[in-house]
């Protein structure tokens, strides 16, 4: 894996930093006790289910391990995680579910 | 039973938050290793999980800079994970509003999805809890896991230096990233969501950087 430059790195801590900030004071700092619109909130509560799937879908149907062709094992493993959330609704669970069957299917191939 | 003092709503914040150490620490930790096989050195992996302090947000950044993608499309779909804590802001804000501006402040630094979940649940409960130990609660819920996600950071990119790159940890962080997806999918709506997303960023993933 290639070394991140140092100058990228730091633009982003920051930029993240200052901006993830200021999602986070937006409303608590600015709107006192008022509630807020309806609307909004519906549009704020789906961009993560929708950007980290698009970002990590592509991952998995051309996973990196294996040279960017698409790989049982590796789409295995991912259907494993991803289900092992959902019905647990546990990110630990999910993980060493996904860790483990990637492991084993390694091991079995 | 209801809650008598400042103090101890705090402790109950802090009491009702400690499971989620099981969770912050590993995934901090997780963090922390993957960090370091991108090269990131202790103090920036340190750095990183002190100033953005956000999970999903911090492993996108992550994956997005190893694929050499432009600055800008990393801090836009960084921040657009980042989006729900604005949500979360807008929900907390009729109970934390009126606090004092310097613990508003502080609050906004603190909110994530965790303290968030604690906390509306709390103040949802026992609505005529008055705002000082409201704003109590809600630091309480951040009084072991915000330290738990940071130092946990910081040994994982200790630890994360030390494993060799034929381990292929590069698969994990899809792993991660798809943990985390199941348990967000809480209606129809969120499936709808993310099943478009996934459908749109294939075809587009042939384009330069991922631009699903």
């Amino acid at each position: 894996m290639s070394s991140i430059p140092a100058p990228i790195l730091w633009t982003v801590i920051i930029g993240l930093a200052l901006g993830s900030y200021a999602l986070r004071f937006a409303f608590i700092g600015f709107m006192g006790g008022r509630a807020i619109p309806e609307w909004l909130m519906r549009h704020l509560r789906y961009t993560a289910v929708a950007i980290i799937p698009a970002l990590v879908a592509p991952l998995v149907v051309w996973p990196a391990p294996a040279g960017g062709e698409p790989s049982l094992i590796h789409f295995a493993a991912a259907a494993a995680t991803f289900a092992a959330g959902y019905l647990t609704r546990n990110v630990l669970f999910a993980l060493g579910t996904g860790g483990l069957s990637l492991l084993l299917l390694y091991l079995a191939a | 039973m209801a809650i008598t003092t400042t103090k101890s709503a705090f402790w109950k914040g802090f009491r009702d938050s400690a499971p989620f150490i099981f969770m912050a620490s590993p995934f901090g930790f997780l963090f922390g290793v993957l960090a370091a096989e991108a090269g990131l050195i202790v103090p920036e992996a340190f750095a990183f999980s002190l100033a953005v302090f956000a999970g999903a947000a911090q492993f996108t950044a992550l994956q997005l800079m190893q694929e050499n993608a432009p600055l800008i499309i990393i801090l836009i779909s960084a921040l657009a994970v980042n989006l729900r804590m604005a949500m979360y802001s807008a929900s907390l804000t009729p109970y934390l509003g009126d606090a004092p501006m310097w613990q508003r402040a502080l609050a906004a630094y603190f909110v994530v999805d965790q303290s968030y979940a604690l906390s509306i649940v709390q103040f949802e409960t026992e609505p005529e809890m008055p705002l000082a130990q409201r704003v109590a609660y809600f630091f309480g819920t951040n009084g072991i896991v915000a330290p738990a996600w940071v130092i946990a950071t910081a040994l994982g990119a200790l630890v994360g230096t030390r494993i060799p790159e034929s381990w292929g940890v590069d698969f994990v962080l899809p792993l991660a990233f798809l943990a985390m997806i199941g348990p967000m999918l809480r209606t129809p709506a969120h499936i709808a969501a993310c099943f478009v997303a996934v459908a749109a960023s294939l075809p587009a993933a042939a384009l330069p950087y991922n631009l699903g």
